[in-house]
């Protein structure tokens, strides 16, 4: 068996494992119901699924003989910005309180989201 | 001419980093583009220090990249066991739960890699930080036990992550 059949099914498999995390993440989005246990859909598309589907892509190239690395990149931005914009999601949800009150936390008075400057809190009275 | 060093290059570290991620941008390994990858590696950390003034101090690249390792592992872990979630566990009988993780980490970059790492295990999702920054407001989609999954945030990141930022 010749470097390019084992090339050519291991990028079909890394491709079909990625979609299926892929379709598993879309599944959950519609499913749950409340925007706080849709946001973990998402982090699974952005983690397997994407990293499937790039080693897919990083195998195929390598097979023809065309080393690609911008897979890693991709990959490396992903990681870094995904959080930023499940983290800004999350707050959006405790500001227009579509979610679960979360507990008080045990060591200061509020969390960052929900805490108001002092000026405003006056202004109010 | 330590100070000089620390004039010219404020975060070495990331000097290097922006010098692979250019030379890996290009594709393609040449000489002329490494030497540009270098200027450009001295001047976007100085362009910007006056934003990030203070270098975290004993970072260990060692133990960083066994973390990185092992945090890849339990992404690829939590994945199934999450896919396993959605498609087997009706919306009814969910338990999604808030979680407060007690931070002891001080620096912010190292917060930062802790809810990173929170955010990127699928399962659960770090939402929000407390005021001065004590506590770390962890969401969980499907749990019995929540203390057990804070413990385990605690002990598995957390304390890795204080030997790393030392």
């Amino acid at each position: 068996m010749s470097g390019e059949i084992i090339g050519t099914y291991a990028t079909a498999i890394s491709l079909l494992i990625g979609s299926a995390f892929i379709i598993v993440g879309v599944i959950g989005l519609l499913k749950f119901n409340d925007p706080m246990t849709r946001l973990h859909a998402p982090t699974k598309v952005g983690t397997v699924g994407i990293g499937m589907l790039l080693l897919a892509s990083m195998i195929h190239s390598f097979v023809l003989g065309e080393t690609s690395v911008h897979e890693i990149l991709i990959m490396a931005f992903l990681f870094v910005t995904a959080p930023i914009s499940a983290h800004f999601i999350a707050k959006v949800s405790m500001h227009t309180r579509t979610c679960a009150t979360p507990p008080s936390p045990p060591r200061d008075d509020t969390w960052s989201t929900l805490s108001v400057p002092e000026q405003e809190l006056q202004a109010e009275e | 001419m330590a100070r000089a060093f620390y004039w010219l290059l404020p975060h070495p570290l990331l000097t290097l980093l922006l010098v692979v991620v250019w030379t890996l941008l290009q594709n393609e390994f040449s000489a002329g583009m490494i030497v540009f990858g270098v200027i450009l590696g001295i001047i976007i950390p100085w362009g910007t220090s006056v934003w990030w003034p203070d270098t975290p101090k004993g970072f260990r690249l060692g133990k960083m990249t066994t973390y990185s390792i092992m945090v890849l592992w339990d992404i690829v872990v939590a994945n199934v066991q999450v896919a396993w979630i959605v498609l087997s566990v009706p919306n009814s009988k969910l338990k999604p739960a808030w979680i407060v993780v007690p931070l002891e980490l001080r620096q912010p970059e190292a917060i930062t890699v802790l809810a990173g790492t929170i955010t990127l295990t699928p399962g659960t999702v770090s939402a929000d930080l407390s005021e001065h920054g004590n506590s770390l407001l962890v969401h969980v989609l499907h749990t019995d036990d929540p203390d057990a999954v804070r413990d385990d945030i605690i002990s598995r990141y957390q304390n890795r992550l204080k030997e790393i930022f030392k």
